[in-house]
């Protein structure tokens, strides 16, 4: 089968980068729009474009209903969910099957095994993948068996609780006792439940994931990437292959990604992602995005595929075009996330117009966008303007082809956080590479010192 | 139509000005000649203008939309009359987005009518960009009127509520 008409349900430069492909596929395109993305650049782009409600995404791009019946409406045979709304949702994807339109992405049924967190892990640990190891425990005799399996330091958590109200970190067995008596009494106390949940602390974490692509029956990897520089969670920079790794923890982590999709027989495009210990030098299994991620420029760039045509020919029922033998990696690539945030007043959203836009081009830089000089900046939505990718034949090449890529970049109208990522191209930690998740904020109140010495000169 | 010597006559124009890059544009075709050599170091400020060809089926979603705006328009109209009184003061979001009186969903609202407030009092959050930002009362009084409803779209002009100012 091949599709003749494809539904982008999603907005922004994913939008964008999905209709990019489809074109070069020659597939008919229709763009999804709320009302406050009518004249986006995706609606420009597309051959037809559908409103499917008001700028809320409540009221359109997370709405069901609204997205299926535009499918339907405007006769596309396929649906493709971008990332975030509705991408991993499996009532869509339920919608979709009942009504012939074949959603891009995984099945129903993995959808809901990876949705939700414990029954990932389940699969996970079926699949021999390590997770971060931990146990209940009801008195201080189970909590020290518990203990001695996990190491130190750990974490003590009340197992009715939750968002890390009454956890505590221990450091050593010494301290283990006075800290248990106190976290099982103050859990009674709140909860009505004194049981514990004691877990391994991971003092610096790296955030590692592996690319995945399956048909159903054969799944492939597509190479590593790290994605440890975030703040709040939030990912502002990635790159492949993940630096600073050793080759042994390399395969580990990519056979352990693929022997979860074997597991799930899984069909589509994919990422599991992993914490993984510096001090211990492990790693544990996190969560699967059952779709594309925001990050995968990286990894075309290293591969030279185009992710969006493999997971749409899978998604047409063809089996993978590729063996693992056929992947190889070459160079370096990196990813700046451009987002429309005031970054020196507290990440403080900047919704509005962009008055001007000029972005690079050129052989080894790529920028994923959909922001042009006019185009809104709408309230609703995320604040991601511009992902800015760069390759290289090492990494020190990259991070110099970086900052000479960001200097060429200008957006006027809205604050934007080009800035922050020049300073942060230039950070010696950065430059050295293999940072850990804790990097970001060490990074930032090094900013806040220059500034604050800047003022004082 | 362009012809093959159409393009030759664009090349020798290039060739012969100090131009790095040459852009023609005629009715729906745009041909873009570019010197090689300058690789990496090109800016661009390319613009997509094409209109959207936007299909029949979002009649019924232009319907919603239109009554969704009545809504809003008419909360806030109700409000800036009011607001012109000189000992009280309207409460306006930080930023523009929407509007949440209490701090998650089945929640109790932060403040209701008649409530005391300090300047400090956070009286509710704005939702921008999917970052959420407190509202504080800027003055110390009592909340008079409540004027923007839960999960409602607020401009920055926009009062929220009024705070009869203690004096």
């Amino acid at each position: 089968m091949s599709f003749r008409r494809m539904l982008v349900a999603n907005r922004g430069e994913i939008a964008a980068r999905v209709l990019r492909t489809c074109r070069a596929l020659g597939i008919e395109t229709v763009q999804a729009v709320s009302e406050a993305d009518v004249l986006s650049v995706p609606a420009r782009l597309a051959d037809h474009v559908v409103v499917i409600g008001p700028g809320p995404s409540g009221a359109s791009y997370l709405d069901v209903d609204a997205v299926v019946n535009a499918a339907v409406a405007s006769g596309a045979d396929a649906l493709h969910p971008g990332y975030g709304f509705l991408s991993e949702n499996a009532d869509l994807a339920r919608a979709c099957g009942r009504h012939g339109v074949t959603f891009v992405g995984p099945s129903v049924a993995v959808l809901e095994a990876v949705g939700d967190k414990l029954s990932a892990r389940d699969h996970a640990v079926a699949a021999g993948l390590p997770v971060v190891p931990g146990g209940q425990a009801g008195t201080p005799a189970d909590a020290f068996e518990v203990a001695e399996r996990v190491g130190y330091p750990l974490l003590v958590k009340a197992v009715g609780g939750g968002g890390g109200r009454g956890m505590k970190r221990v450091d050593a067995q010494e301290d283990l006792q006075r800290n248990l008596e106190l976290a099982m009494a103050e859990a009674d106390a709140a909860f009505g439940d004194p049981r514990v949940y004691i877990e391994r602390y991971v003092v610096s974490g790296r955030h590692i994931e592996v690319q995945v692509l399956g048909d159903g029956d054969q799944v492939i990897h597509l190479g590593d990437r790290d994605c440890s520089v975030q703040r709040r969670y939030q990912k502002l920079f990635e790159e492949a292959p993940a630096p600073h790794l050793d080759d042994d923890i390399r395969s580990s982590l990519r056979a352990a990604a693929t022997a979860l999709a074997g597991q799930l027989r899984y069909r589509g495009l994919g990422t599991v992602e992993f914490l993984f210990d510096r001090a211990r030098r492990e790693f544990y299994f996190l969560e699967m995005n059952a779709r594309i991620q925001v990050e995968h420029p990286v990894t075309e760039m290293v591969t030279g595929l185009d992710l969006v045509a493999e997971q749409i020919r899978v998604a047409e029922g063809h089996p993978l075009r590729l063996t693992q033998d056929d992947i190889s990696v070459t160079g370096h690539a990196l990813e700046c996330r451009v987002n429309a945030e005031d970054w020196q007043a507290d990440f403080r959203p900047s919704p509005g117009t962009v008055t001007a836009a000029a972005f690079p081009v050129g052989d080894h830089v790529r920028v994923d966008t959909h922001i042009q000089s006019d185009a809104a900046v709408p309230p609703y939505y995320d604040s991601l303007l511009a992902k800015v990718i760069v390759h290289g034949s090492n990494r020190d090449e990259a991070m110099a082809q970086m900052a000479h890529a960001l200097r060429r970049c200008r957006i006027e109208g809205v604050a934007t956080t080009l800035d922050l990522h020049r300073r942060l191209v230039e950070d010696d930690e950065m430059c050295l590479g293999g940072v850990d998740t804790m990097f970001f904020t060490r990074f930032l109140t090094r900013q806040e010192s220059l500034s604050d010495a800047t003022v004082g000169a | 139509m362009l012809t093959p010597e159409d393009i030759r006559d664009l090349v020798r124009v290039l060739d012969s000005s100090s131009l790095e890059e040459f852009q023609v544009d005629m009715g729906g075709l745009s041909v873009t000649l570019r010197r090689h050599g300058a690789r990496g170091d090109w800016t661009r400020e390319s613009r997509v203008t094409r209109q959207p060809h936007v299909l029949e089926a979002s009649q019924e979603a232009d319907t919603r939309e239109a009554a969704g705006e009545e809504k809003v328009s008419s909360g806030t109209g109700a409000t800036t009359s009011s607001a012109r009184r000189e000992d009280v003061h309207p409460i306006t979001p930080p930023l523009l987005g929407t509007f949440y009186r209490a701090p998650k969903p089945g929640a109790a609202p932060f403040v209701e009518v008649g409530a005391a407030v300090e300047a400090d009092t956070v009286v509710g959050m704005m939702e921008t960009m999917k970052m959420m930002s407190p509202v504080h009362a800027g003055v110390a009084g009592t909340i008079v009127e409540i004027c923007v409803g839960d999960a409602e779209f607020a401009q920055p002009e926009t009062a929220l509520m009024l705070v009869e100012v203690r004096s």
